[in-house]
Order: C-alpha cells, then structure tokens, then sequence
C-alpha cells in the first residue's frame, strides 16, 4: 500500500519536475451542508485561480464527529491528505506533539500571521512550543438562538428578544401546531445547545469555573442546577423535532415549522441560501439575547507532514493562500462565519454577522471547549447531553450529577 | 484452531507411522506459511497489543509506558452508554440469532418441497444480502420513519391512531434495527440451509414416507439432526454479524435517540478516534473479544473435546 503510494507520488512528483510545479492538493473537510459548499468552493476556486495547483476536494458526509475518525484515523495510519480541517483546539494537540503536521512558522512569519489575527487566541490555538501548525480560516461562535419569524407570527406573538420571552412564548406556538425548539438529535447538537444554555443561564463566571478551571463543586452548585432546569424545559420543547442533522432542524425554522433552534452562526449559511433576509424573515440573538458574548472557536486547516519537498511548498502556498483577504471576505459571506482577520472589509456582512463583528471588537469573547476541554472530556459530555436531551425521564439532578462527576475527571 | 486441530488428528490416524510428518507435505505447508504467519502476528499479536495498551493511558495515540492498572475498566463498567451498549447488543443478538435461524430454515425448508418458481424465490430472498449494511440501514431508516414511512401510509388508509415509530422511540429502537438486521441476513441462512437440505439423501425421505412420519415431525427429528454441520456454519456466520454491528446502527440511527441503540463496536471505534482515548477503546474491544470466547470456549470445549473420548 505505502509502497504503491509512493510510487503514485514519485510519478505526481516527476510530472511536476517536467510540467510547472502543480500539485494535486487533496483537501478533507466536513462542509457538505448547502451553505458551507457555497463557502469550501470559495478555497477551491482561489487556489486553482491564484496557482497551478489543483483542489481535489475530501468531503466527508456527516458531521465533525463523523469526519474526525476519518481523518484521524488516515493521518495516523500513514495515508495522510495534504490538508484537513479540524476545529482549532485540543483535537489535533497529540498528532503534532508526534511530528505528524507540517510546521507553518515561515508562512505565518512571511505573512504577518501574528500581527493580522484577531482575536490572538486563534493563533495561541495553533502554536505548540512556539511553531504554528495550522492555518485558521474563520471563528464560528455557537452562542446564537435562531428565530423563525413566521411561526411567532402564526402563533400570534411577538418574536421574543431574550431566552425568558421565549419560554413564556412556547406554550403559543405548541398551540399553534409549531416545535418550539428545533433540535438535531446528535450528540454534539444537544451538548452545544447546553453549553450556550450555561453562559446564558449560569452567567459567565460560573462557567469559566467549570469549563476551563474544571471546578467540580461549581458544576454541582445551584447556578448549574438552573441551567439543568432550563435545558429540561427546552427538552420538552423540542420533544416533537424527529430530525438528526442540525441542517434540518435550521430547516424547520426557515420553513416556519420550528419557532427557533440554538445554533452556531453556521447557521446563518443556511438562513442565507434560503434567500431569507435578517430581521425580515428571522432573527437572530446572540448569548440567547441574556449576555451578548461569542466564543471563538473555529476551524482551521492543518497540514499533515509529507516526503515530498513539491507537495510541501504546494501546501505552504496553500496555507497563505487560506489568510488573504480576498479569500477570507469571500469564504466568510458564504459561510456566515466571521473572518481571522480585523483589517478586511465586510461591508457584505448581514445584519447577523454585523452583531457578530461588533461584539468581536468589544472584545467580549471567551474560548471555546474545543480549546479547554480534552475530545476525551467533551465526548462523555456529549453522551451524557444526547442522552438527557432525548431521555423525559431523565432527572435534571441525575444529569447534574453525572455532570459534575466528569468534571471532576476532566483532563 | 480447533479446526486445523481435528485436521491434524485426522492426518496422524491415517498416516500414524511415518517419520518426519513435518516435512510431509512440503509444498503445501509453504503455500501455507504467509496465513500463518498472518494469523500469528496479525491476529494474535495485534491482539495481545491491544489487550496490553487497554491497561495504560494511550490517548490519541499509544503510550506503553503510562500504565494505569484497571482504570479503563473501571470506567468502563460505570460509564452508562457501555452498558446500554452491552444490553443491546444482547437484546439484537439473542433475538437476531434465533429469528435468522428460523426464518433461515423455514424458508428454506419451504423453498425445498419441489415448488414452482423456486429460483426466482431465492433470488427475491437472497437479494437483500446483495447490499451492504449502510444501504439496508438507510432504506429501513426511511421506510421506519413515522413521516413518510409505514406510519404515515397506514395512517393515510384511514388509521389515525396507528403508530409505529420504533426508530423514535428509545424503548423499542433496537428492535427496528433487529428489523433490518433480520431482512438483509435471512436469505443468505437460508441459501446455506437450502444447501444443506440439498445434501439430504432422497431415500430417508423415502424410508420416513414409508415409515408413515409426517413431513413436520421427520424435519424436526431426523432432517435437523442431520443438518448439524450446516447449522454451525450459519450459528457461525451470524454471531460473527453480530458481535461487529456497527454499520447498520450508524446508518439507521447513529446510536439515537439518545444512547438508545448503541452498540459495543460503535463505543470502541468512537471512544477511539473521536474521543482521542485509546486505551478506553482498547479495553472496550477487550470486554467484547472476552465476550466472544466466554461463549466460545463452552462450546468449543464440548464441540472437540467430547470427540476426544470417543
């Protein structure tokens, strides 16, 4: 197998020597949905226009934890692609700490890495022991509630502005034939819902505590408890949404069939190529309207190492290609995601992104999970959140307990 | 092995004088070193690989050196989604097992009394075992689904009331995977039952027709009895099916809802890679090899060491 691989790379490799030296650069992500191909064509189309290489595009089905094995999986058993996403973070910390991704400290020193990112933590998530292993593309926040214009209007409210409002409206749209809450049944969907719940709900303080100082007895205390409560409520409202991927619960919304859906701003993609328009058709609140503050998670591209000198330089290009302007304003309209970089014009942006800019320059941001908790932690939490989330019976106190006790474990 | 090991015993009966046994034979012995020496490393030295790393605190990738002891078994045995991983994957199997049996034989057991149209029979049967597990799932996936599925067509014939949504509901979702599971496997028992009854000589039928017995009664204790090999074979081949349903899960339900339909290898492969810790995955595939060989062993023990005596 490796052997036959190499010879298909020494053979790609003398093609180049002879031809200019195009690479077939082969790209795997998770971005199938209908808004985020509109946004990975975007990559495509720079690099083929603005080098003679080739995108060979990797998407995989599913979602993140679908694609991650994948990925991981072939970049550990020695059939690496020539550049990933993954979510910036602690996913991709023990495949550099075992010399497996390229270094791209000349790149982010021949751009300016350092100086154009914003917020900086983006890059701190890419540096292990001073060198930069990956490339991040946009910041995607997960604090945001969706909320279907219609199906308030349907029920006869008014769209609500705050988490509370919207409680108190839900029992009107049950009335009126409507999900209140549209909810993907997948494990990462239920535990990010619950995450965006806690800052609103718990406040931020107590939050930091739990998921990044990893303090059990806080995730034991009472301001978690209400968080507990209010995810039981909103599991009741979600009770009727039989739908897996979080596409089709934001489907629901735009149709008017679900009232709202907590959701990352990936959100507003799909929102955008419904041609629905901000504040018309749907609004969007960011920290559940309670506290307007963003996380800033989000992907990046790493380059997994490889033997051929040609594929390196065609990956490097690629990675500075990744961070210029042009491509981050075009890619990030598309996919409703906020550009790594502060100097570019987003005058494009909707009113959603807009909000999402403006609370970026006041610098309320916090880190995502992603980057504090290990993908060992976040996994129990996920089976523990999907099983909550589809589970009545499921006590909020049972759930926090079990809670607390990963917490308590966490790494 | 217990296989090679009757063959062995069968060559030292016919052939118990010869002197160098182990230079006869030579070319065949060569053709099969490279199985054997799959069947060394790969099998079992992967396997005591893994058994090893399940005592340490591998994460992403191995780490020999952390050793924790019985940690990972610990968690394990307390973490709730391995246990409703377990309790399902006892629920599919016993079920499955018996229904494939049964369906298995019966079909095949009607297919063999000389009826008409019996290849076109088969072919409809066995049909289902021409996709794969991730199509079969994704098929029952929709006609299960209580939109457009059976649910709502039932419904639409003036049933209001009539539900069947089992993939929805957490109490009853391994059963709708048992459904699928069951529809894509039966045929293939049945083409190994149908050959099976194939080998039954004409004249028992004859003597049991002579003999008066009817045709239910001389199935159920000479035909099945004879049958015995073949009914191995198919115990075999569908316990194997079982211990690695993984595909059919992912495609019909991803685990959902909830941790409802989870099963064992579905835990292993996401505790593995997703979840970045390796040895949790590592003892979690432990737990399941220890399965397999407490049922094993039994049998096999009664299976090759009772001819033994004899």
């Amino acid at each position: 197998m490796k052997f036959i691989r190499n010879a298909l790379v020494g053979t790609t490799a003398l093609c180049a020597a002879t031809a200019v030296s195009a690479a077939d650069l082969e790209v795997t992500h998770w971005w199938t949905s209908g808004g985020e191909a509109a946004a990975v064509a975007e990559f495509a189309a720079a690099l083929e226009g603005n080098t003679d290489h080739k995108w060979v595009d990797g998407a995989i089905a599913g979602s993140g934890g679908t694609a991650r094995p994948i990925i991981i999986s072939r970049i550990i058993g020695g059939d690496p692609m020539h550049a990933t996403q993954l979510n910036h973070g602690r996913q991709a910390e023990e495949l550099i700490e075992a010399g497996l991704m390229l270094d791209l400290s000349d790149v982010a020193a021949a751009e300016g890495w350092a100086d154009i990112v914003n917020p900086t933590s983006l890059l701190d998530s890419c540096t292990v022991d001073g060198k930069i292993f990956c490339a991040p593309v946009n910041i995607h926040s997960w604090q945001w509630i969706w909320l279907s214009h219609k199906a308030f209007a349907d029920a006869g409210t008014d769209v609500p502005s705050n988490w509370d409002e919207f409680v108190a409206a839900a029992p009107a749209l049950e009335a009126a034939g409507k999900i209140p809450l549209a909810m993907g049944q997948q494990a990462w969907q239920s535990n990010g819902a619950f995450g965006v719940m806690a800052i609103a709900i718990a406040g931020l303080d107590a939050w930091s505590q739990v998921t990044i100082e990893k303090n059990a007895e806080t995730a034991a205390g009472p301001e978690y408890a209400k968080v507990f409560e209010a995810a039981a409520n909103a599991r009741a409202f979600a009770a009727n949404s039989n739908v897996q991927d979080w596409n089709q619960a934001t489907n629901l919304v735009i149709t008017g069939q679900a009232g709202a859906q907590i959701m990352g701003d990936w959100a507003q993609g799909e929102f955008q190529v419904a041609n629905q328009v901000a504040g018309e058709d749907y609004t969007c609140l960011p920290g559940l309207g309670v506290n307007e503050i963003i996380s800033t998670g989000g992907d990046a591209f790493y380059f997994p190492k490889q033997d051929d000198p040609e594929i390196e330089a065609a990956q490097k290009e690629l990675a500075a290609l990744l961070l210029s302007p042009e491509v981050q304003v075009n890619f990030n309209l598309k996919k409703g995601s906020l550009p790594v970089r502060g100097d570019v014009n987003l005058e494009a942006a909707n009113d959603c992104m807009q909000k999402g800019l403006e609370i970026l320059a006041t610098g309320a941001i916090l880190p995502d999970g992603n980057q504090t908790l290990s993908p060992d932690t976040q996994g129990q939490i996920e089976d523990l959140m999907v099983e909550f989330w589809n589970d009545p019976s499921y006590s909020a106190a049972d759930a926090q307990e079990r809670y607390a006790a990963i917490i308590a474990e966490a790494d | 092995m217990a296989v090679t090991d009757s063959g062995g015993r069968e060559s030292l009966r016919t052939a118990p004088k010869k002197p160098n046994r182990l230079f006869k034979n030579m070319s065949a012995k060569i053709a099969s070193l490279p199985m054997i020496f799959t069947a060394l490393v790969v099998f079992i030295g992967c396997t005591v690989w893994t058994i090893y790393h399940s005592f340490t605190k591998s994460k992403l990738l191995p780490a020999p050196d952390k050793w924790v002891g019985l940690d990972q078994y610990e968690r394990l045995w307390s973490t709730r989604r391995w246990l409703v991983s377990i309790e399902n994957l006892a629920i599919y199997g016993i079920c499955s097992l018996i229904l494939s049996l049964v369906i298995g034989f019966t079909l095949a057991a009607l297919l063999d009394r000389k009826i008409r149209g019996e290849g076109v029979f088969r072919t409809i049967f066995l049909y289902p075992f021409a996709l794969s597990f991730i199509v079969t799932g994704l098929v029952w996936q929709w006609i299960l689904n209580p939109q457009f599925g059976i649910q709502k067509v039932v419904q639409n014939w003036g049933w209001e009331s009539f539900t069947f949504d089992p993939l929805n509901n957490a109490d009853i979702v391994i059963y709708g995977i048992l459904i699928a599971g069951i529809w894509q496997g039966s045929g293939f028992i049945m083409v190994i039952m149908l050959a099976g009854l194939r080998g039954i000589d004409e004249d028992i039928w004859k003597a049991t027709r002579v003999d008066g017995i009817p045709t239910w009664k001389t199935y159920i204790v000479v035909i099945i009895p004879m049958m015995r090999p073949v009914f191995v074979t198919a115990l075999v081949l569908i316990a194997s099916g079982i211990i690695k349903v993984y595909d059919l899960v992912v495609a019909q339900t991803s685990g959902g809802p909830g941790i409802a339909s989870e099963v064992p290898a579905k835990y292993v492969i996401e505790k593995m890679f997703q979840s970045q810790n390796l040895g949790q995955g590592f003892a979690a595939s432990t737990m399941m090899l220890v399965s397999v060989l407490v049922v094993l062993i039994p049998w096999a023990y009664l299976e090759f060491g009772g001819k033994r005596r004899d």
